[in-house]
């Protein structure tokens, strides 16, 4: 039996609250070290501290920048590389024991050359952005192409599309939009886990702030970036979301 | 017309080379309504793709005498699946093959709707595939066809997936259809009754490689009636040398 819609959200609304009660009372009943665990309503005053001296805005602001720019990159990349590859057997063949080799090396992997290579510096974060995105986005999108209905290929061919752009264009992305949607939406959560990491090594941003104050024992403003970090992720997948589901309306 | 000379068409593999086609042979005049009719794996549906240059001969030629126009393409299919390209609505799937041929948005639109409305469905323009019947999907893939004026309109067991009533009602609409528009048409089927029923001729193609072994004219007056004695006894000589042909392939 489905359960209606009101118990399901008032059970919803129920877990929430019991969840906050509960690490309320932690520390207000003295279980817990407050300075170990910040009580829930103690954060909206340290919010307004951080966001009045300015440097919760420069945070967000420095690790959209990071995120933004090397999720585009690494992606665009990704995509292009893994739609290049679908379609050509021989950069498949080509390219074969490369992916092998470097694919299974983790994106954090790479931290120590970023820092060789480009310093503690954006460069650095966005290298290490662009490399956590790229595998996810260049396999989505090489098996999306070759998932295509070759019978759809068959159709373009007799109906006179038979250059590879023709092909691309007609049949090949149009085709593959949802798989390679569905990697871009992983690549932005393996993205913006990449920023914290690679702003934990000391590049400015939401993931040094925290790192920052977690040595002073300030635990109320490492929460604050911790519900900054998932708000700002949920507003860029429901953004995302929103713009998957206009390109896909003929899905309805 | 259409003539087809000589048509081989031969494949190598591991355990050697197999012929598909030999010395395939069949001019087809401008208008007509040629059936070709076999065993299911005969290479009926070959013999289409290498017509329409899916699938390059290993000898032989296909020379049409009328003259390349622009805006035209020389053939046109239909496929035993409809293969409405998804994330096109009715009218852009009628338009595919009319993109790439130099044409303006209004010119492709206006002769869209007409393909369109020669099958009926010019309501349906604005819909999309999936919101179709199987049978009008069918009719959406012939007016895609109509649409690009093809000098011949090749047809491969397009009802085959269809059931009984929605393939009588489409035979009658293909037969009115060819009257309105003058079309040429090389129409593939294993149904013969279908083939005696729509063809002014009927090509029995059979044996291992596969050549043409009879052609039979269908005269008498359209529209023609399903239980025609005359087409009944054309439709029972062409299964006995079919029969024929398969028992002394198979050494019975």
């Amino acid at each position: 039996m489905a359960r209606p819609r009101a118990l399901r959200l008032s059970l919803s609304l129920l877990g929430v609250l019991l969840f906050f009660a509960l690490w309320e009372a932690l520390p207000r009943l003295g279980l817990v070290k407050p300075m170990l665990l910040p009580a829930p309503s103690d954060i909206p005053a340290t919010f307004w501290r951080e966001l009045t001296s300015g440097a919760w805005v420069d945070a967000v602001l420095q690790s959209l920048q990071h995120y933004l720019s090397g999720l585009i990159l690494g992606s665009a990349l990704g995509v292009a590389l893994g739609v290049a590859t679908g379609m050509s057997r021989t950069l498949e063949d080509m390219t074969n024991w490369i992916v092998r080799l470097l694919r299974p090396i983790p994106g954090l992997a790479w931290v120590p050359f970023a820092i060789i290579w480009f310093g503690v510096s954006s460069t650095a974060a966005n290298f290490i952005i662009i490399v956590g995105v790229f595998w996810i986005n260049y396999f989505a999108a090489l098996g999306a192409v070759q998932a295509v209905d070759r019978d759809l290929i068959e159709l373009a061919n007799a109906f006179g599309h038979r250059s590879p752009l023709a092909r691309l264009v007609k049949v090949i992305l149009p085709a593959s939009v949802q798989p390679i949607m569905a990697g871009l939406r992983t690549g932005l959560g393996q993205a913006w886990m990449a920023v914290v990491a690679a702003e934990l090594f000391g590049v400015a941003g939401l993931g040094q702030r925290m790192m920052q104050a977690s040595s002073l024992l300030a635990t109320d403003v490492v929460v604050v970036y911790m519900i900054t970090m998932a708000v700002l992720y949920g507003v860029v997948d429901m953004a995302f979301v929103a713009l998957r589901d206009r390109l896909l309306a003929w899905k309805a | 017309m259409i003539s087809i000379k000589d048509l081989t068409l031969s494949f190598d593999s591991d355990r050697g080379r197999t012929i598909v086609l030999k010395d395939f042979h069949l001019d087809i005049a401008d208008g007509e309504f040629v059936a070709v009719v076999g065993a299911s794996g005969v290479g009926k549906s070959t013999l289409l793709r290498v017509i329409a240059g899916l699938v390059k001969p290993t000898s032989g030629t296909v020379t049409r005498d009328t003259p390349e126009t622009p805006g035209r393409r020389p053939y046109a299919m239909v496929f035993q699946d409809a293969r409405l390209l998804p994330w096109r609505r009715v009218v852009k799937n009628v338009e595919f093959g009319l993109e790439g041929l130099g044409l303006d948005k209004a010119t492709k639109r206006s002769r869209a709707l007409a393909a369109l409305e020669l099958v009926g469905l010019a309501d349906k323009a604005d819909r999309w595939p999936h919101q179709l019947s199987g049978g009008q999907r069918q009719r959406v893939a012939i007016a895609r066809a109509l649409a690009v004026d093809p000098d011949l309109l090749m047809m491969d067991e397009p009802f085959g997936a269809l059931d009984a009533i929605t393939r009588q009602g489409l035979q009658d609409e293909l037969v009115d259809l060819w009257q309105r528009t003058g079309k040429t048409i090389l129409f593939v089927t294993h149904d013969i009754d279908e083939a005696v029923y729509l063809a002014d001729r009927v090509v029995l193609l059979a044996g291992s490689p596969a050549g043409v072994r009879s052609a039979d004219r269908i005269d008498g007056p359209r529209p023609r009636h399903r239980d025609d004695a005359g087409a009944r006894e054309t439709a029972n000589a062409i299964r006995g040398r079919l029969s024929g042909i398969v028992e002394a392939g198979a050494g019975i």
